[in-house]
C-alpha cells in the first residue's frame, strides 16, 4: 500500500505506469486450499506494454497465481480486472476470449496432435465455424479453415520451429521445440497479456538468452503485455521493467530490477538461497 | 503414364479403397436372393456400424467413458414405436394421423400415428440429440471412472423404464409395451421410392442401412476434421490446456454427447422399423459393452477401425457364434470332449476373449487412429526407453 501512494508523486519510472490505465489490476486476491493460504491478500497491476515478472521460491504461489488470473481457480477473495473488465470467477476460456493466453509450467500440449494442429486449436475463440456450417463445409468454413490453418503455420515459424517438425505429434518434438509450440499455441487466441510460468525451465543458457530476446520482439512487434514467472535471474533481471516477488503467498516486495536486487528481504527469501548453491 | 499420376494426386485419390468398398456393398444384394440370411447379417452389421461412429464420437474422440449408449438405441427404436404403428390408438379422435405414408398403412392401420421413415428418423435425432445432452449434463463436472457410472445408471434407468413403460400411463397412452412388444410397426417407407416389406424383400432395408451408414461417416469425417473436431480432442488429451485455449468445456462435451446419441437414435429407429417391434428385450446393458467393445476393437477415435471393429463383431454375433461355433464338426468336437455348452450361451464370454486378446497383441486397435499409433509406437519426447518397454 505503501508503495501505491507514493507511486503518483513521486517516481518518474512508477509514475508512467498509474498514468496509463492499467492492463490488469489485482486488488486484494487469495486463494485458499484447506488450511493453506497458497496466495495471501496480493495487489498487483501491470502497464500496458511491459514486461512484469513474478519471483519467489518454490510453493510461493505463482503458478496459483496465474490459475486465478485465467480463471483456473476461482480467488477466495479479492477481485481482478483486466482491460477494465472484471474477470474474477469468470470461465477461462471467456478470459481466453477477452485476450489472456498462457502456457504452462509443465507442458501441456495435445500431445496426439500435431504442432499445427495444437496451435488450431489455440486459435478456437476467434473462429466462427458451427457445427452445421462444418459439417456442410460452407464457403465461410472452409475459407477459415484454411486461414486458421495457414496463420498456425506463420505463427510456428515465428516461434522458430523448423518447418519440417510443422506435423509432428507434438510429443515428438524435442523438449525446446515443445515449449516453442506451446508459446505458438498461446500467442494464436491473439492475447494482448500472455502469462509464461517458467518459459525457460529446462533450457540451456544459450536457449534461454534467445527467448529473452524474443520476449522483447513480442511487446514491440505484437503490443503484447507480459506476466512472466521464471527462476533464472539473469533472464528476469534483463527482460523486466517491473518485479514482484512472492513468499509464502504474500507479496514481500516490488519494484524495479535495480530495486529488486538490493532488497533485503528479498534476497533473503529468495536471492540469498539460490545464491548460496 | 501422367494420366495415371493424374489420377493418384486427384484431391479424391486417398478415397479410392473406400468408394470402391462401398460400391461393392451397395451392388452386393443383386447378387443374393431377395429374402437373404446373410443379407440380413450385413444389415444388422450396418446399424452396429451406425451405432458405433456415434458411441466414438464420445468415448474415442471427447474421451469420455459412455457405458449406457443403449438408451439412444432404445429412445431411437421406441421412435419408431411411437410413430409408425398403432400405439397411440385414440389419437385425432381414433381416425390416426398419416403423413407420407402409403394407402395401403391409411387403410390397413386407420388408428395410431403414422409418418415417413424420414419423419420418425429427424423425429428420433430430435429427441435423442435432447437425451445425450441431459445424460451429459450430470457428468459434466466429474471425470473418467466416475462419468462411467453415471453413464451406466443412465442407460440402466431408460432400459428399467421401457421395460416398466407399460404401467407409465400419460394421458392414456402407455410409455411403451414393456416386454410385449409395439407391433406391427409400419414397413419401410421412403419418399418418392416407396414401400418395402422385409417379410419379402430386403433390398431396399439393405440399401436404407447402407445409406443410413455413408450419411453418418459423411457427418463424421466433417466434424472431425472441424474447429468442434479438434475442439473435442484437446479436450480428450487436457481439459485444463483446452479450457485456458478458448475451449468452452460444457458446450464442447455437451454437443459430443448430442451428436453421439443422435446416431443411436437413427440406429434405432431404422432397427425398430426393421424389426418390425420394439420392445424392452432389446435394450440390454450387453449392447453398451457390445459397441463398446466394436470402438475399442477397431481403434478408439478412428473412424475406419470403429467401421471395421463393428463389422467384425457384429459378424461374430450373427454369423461366427450361432453358424461356425455352434454347428457342425466344431460342435462335435467340444461334445466328443465332454465340454457340453454352446457359444451362444456364452456369447459375451467370447467377445471378452477377443477383446483381452487384443488388447495383449494389438491395443492401439485394429487400425487405430494415425495420432495415436504415434503415441503408442514412438513414446512421448522422443524417449527410446518407452519404445522398448512397449514393444
Ligand atoms: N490445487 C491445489 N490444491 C492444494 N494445494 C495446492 C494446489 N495448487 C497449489 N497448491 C499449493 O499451493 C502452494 C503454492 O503452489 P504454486 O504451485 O502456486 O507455487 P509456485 O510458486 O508456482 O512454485 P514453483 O516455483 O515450484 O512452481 C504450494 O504449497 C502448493 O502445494
Ligand atoms: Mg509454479
Amino acid at each position: 500500500m505503501s508503495d501505491e501512494s507514493a507511486v503518483g508523486t513521486q517516481q518518474a519510472s512508477s509514475g508512467s505506469d498509474a498514468a496509463a490505465p492499467s492492463k490488469l489490476s489485482v486488488e486484494g486476491v487469495s486463494k485458499i486450499f484447506g488450511g493453506l493460504v497458497a496466495v495471501d491478500d496480493v495487489d498487483f497491476s501491470i502497464a500496458p506494454r511491459s514486461i512484469v515478472s513474478i519471483i519467489g521460491p518454490n510453493g510461493a504461489g505463482k503458478t496459483t497465481f496465474f490459475n486465478m488470473l485465467t480463471g483456473l481457480y476461482k480467488p477466495s477473495t479479492g477481485r481482478i480486472v483486466f482491460d477494465g473488465r472484471d474477470i474474477t470467477g469468470t470461465r477461462p476460456d471467456r478470459i481466453t476470449a477477452f485476450g489472456v493466453a498462457r502456457t504452462f509450467q509443465n507442458i501441456r500440449l495435445f500431445s496426439t496432435m500435431s504442432a499445427v494442429e495444437n496451435v488450431m486449436v489455440g486459435q478456437h475463440a476467434r473462429m466462427k465455424g458451427g457445427m452445421f456450417s462444418s459439417i456442410l463445409r460452407t464457403p465461410g468454413v472452409r475459407r477459415e479453415e484454411r486461414e486458421v490453418r495457414e496463420r498456425a503455420r506463420e505463427m510456428l515459424d515465428y516461434v522458430g520451429l523448423r518447418a519440417a517438425e510443422f506435423d509432428q505429434v507434438s510429443s515428438n518434438l524435442s523438449y525446446g521445440d515443445q515449449r516453442r509450440v506451446e508459446i505458438a499455441r498461446a500467442l494464436a487466441s491473439e492475447p494482448s497479456l500472455l502469462l509464461l510460468d517458467e518459459p525457460t525451465a529446462g533450457m540451456n543458457p544459450n536457449e534461454s538468452a534467445r527467448l529473452t530476446e524474443f520476449m522483447g520482439k513480442l511487446r514491440d512487434e505484437r503490443d503484447l503485455t507480459i506476466l512472466l514467472i521464471e527462476h533464472d535471474m539473469k533472464v528476469v533481471m534483463e527482460v523486466s521493467q517491473h518485479i514482484t516477488v512472492l513468499d509464502h503467498g504474500e507479496k514481500i516486495a516490488e519494484g524495479l530490477p535495480q530495486e529488486i536486487r538490493e532488497n533485503e528481504r528479498v534476497v533473503e527469501a529468495y536471492l540469498g538461497k539460490s545464491a548460496g548453491d | 503414364m501422367s494420366k495415371l499420376a493424374e489420377l493418384r494426386n486427384a484431391r479424391w485419390a486417398p478415397w479410392m479403397p473406400a468408394i470402391i468398398a462401398v460400391v461393392a456393398v451397395a451392388l452386393f444384394p443383386l447378387f443374393r436372393p431377395p429374402l437373404d440370411a446373410t443379407m440380413s447379417d450385413v444389415i444388422q452389421a450396418l446399424a452396429y456400424v451406425v451405432m458405433a461412429l456415434g458411441l466414438n464420437i464420445v468415448v474415442g474422440f471427447a474421451g469420455l467413458l459412455d457405458l449406457g449408449y443403449v438408451a439412444f438405441y432404445a429412445f431411437g427404436a421406441l421412435a419408431a414405436g411411437w410413430f409408425a404403428s398403432d400405439h397411440f390408438s385414440k389419437v385425432n379422435g381414433g381416425e390416426g394421423v398419416h403423413i407420407g405414408v402409403s394407402d395401403f398403412v391409411q387403410t390397413a392401420f386407420p388408428q395410431g400415428i403414422h409418418v415417413s421413415f424420414l419423419l420418425i428418423v429427424i423425429g428420433a435425432i430430435l429427441v435423442t440429440a435432447l437425451a445425450g445432452a441431459v445424460i451429459g449434463l450430470p457428468t459434466l463436472r466429474l471425470r473418467g471412472d466416475y462419468i462411467a457410472i453415471v453413464t451406466l445408471a443412465f442407460g440402466e434407468i431408460i432400459s428399467r423404464f421401457a421395460a416398466n413403460g407399460d404401467s407409465v400411463i400419460i394421458k392414456g397412452y402407455a410409455l411403451s409395451n414393456g416386454r410385449e412388444s409395439i407391433s406391427p410397426i409400419d414397413q419401410l417407407n421412403l419418399p418418392l421410392v416407396g414401400e418395402f416389406d422385409s417379410a419379402t424383400n430386403l433390398r431396399f432395408y439393405f440399401w436404407t442401412a447402407l445409406a443410413l451408414v455413408l450419411v453418418v461417416l459423411f457427418v463424421n469425417f466433417r466434424v472431425r476434421d472441424s474447429r468442434l473436431g479438434r475442439a473435442w480432442i484437446a479436450l480428450r488429451e487436457d481439459e485444463v490446456a483446452a479450457a485456458s485455449m478458448g475451449v468452452p468445456l460444457v458446450r464442447t462435451k455437451l454437443t459430443a454427447y448430442a451428436i453421439g446419441a443422435t446416431f443411436g437414435g437413427i440406429a434405432g429407429a431404422f432397427l425398430g422399423v426393421y424389426n418390425n417391434s420394439v420392445n424392452a428385450n432389446q435394450f440390454q446393458f450387453g449392447i453398451s459393452i457390445f459397441l463398446l467393445s466394436m470402438v475399442i476393437l477397431g481403434g478408439l477415435g478412428s473412424i475406419w477401425g470403429v467401421v471395421i471393429g463393428a463389422t467384425l463383431l457384429s459378424f461374430v454375433n450373427t454369423f461366427l457364434i450361432p453358424d461356425v461355433l455352434d454347428k457342425g464338426s466344431f460342435n462335435d468336437l467340444l461334445s466328443n470332449v465332454g465340454l457340453d455348452f454352446t457359444f451362444g450361451e456364452v456369447k459375451f464370454g467370447v467377445f471378452g476373449f477377443i477383446l483381452v486378446l487384443m488388447m495383449v497383441l494389438r491395443p492401439q486397435g485394429l487400425l487405430p487412429e494415425r495420432r495415436r499409433t504415434a503415441e503408442l509406437t514412438q513414446g512421448v519426447g522422443g524417449d527410446e526407453a518407452i519404445v522398448e518397454t512397449r514393444a
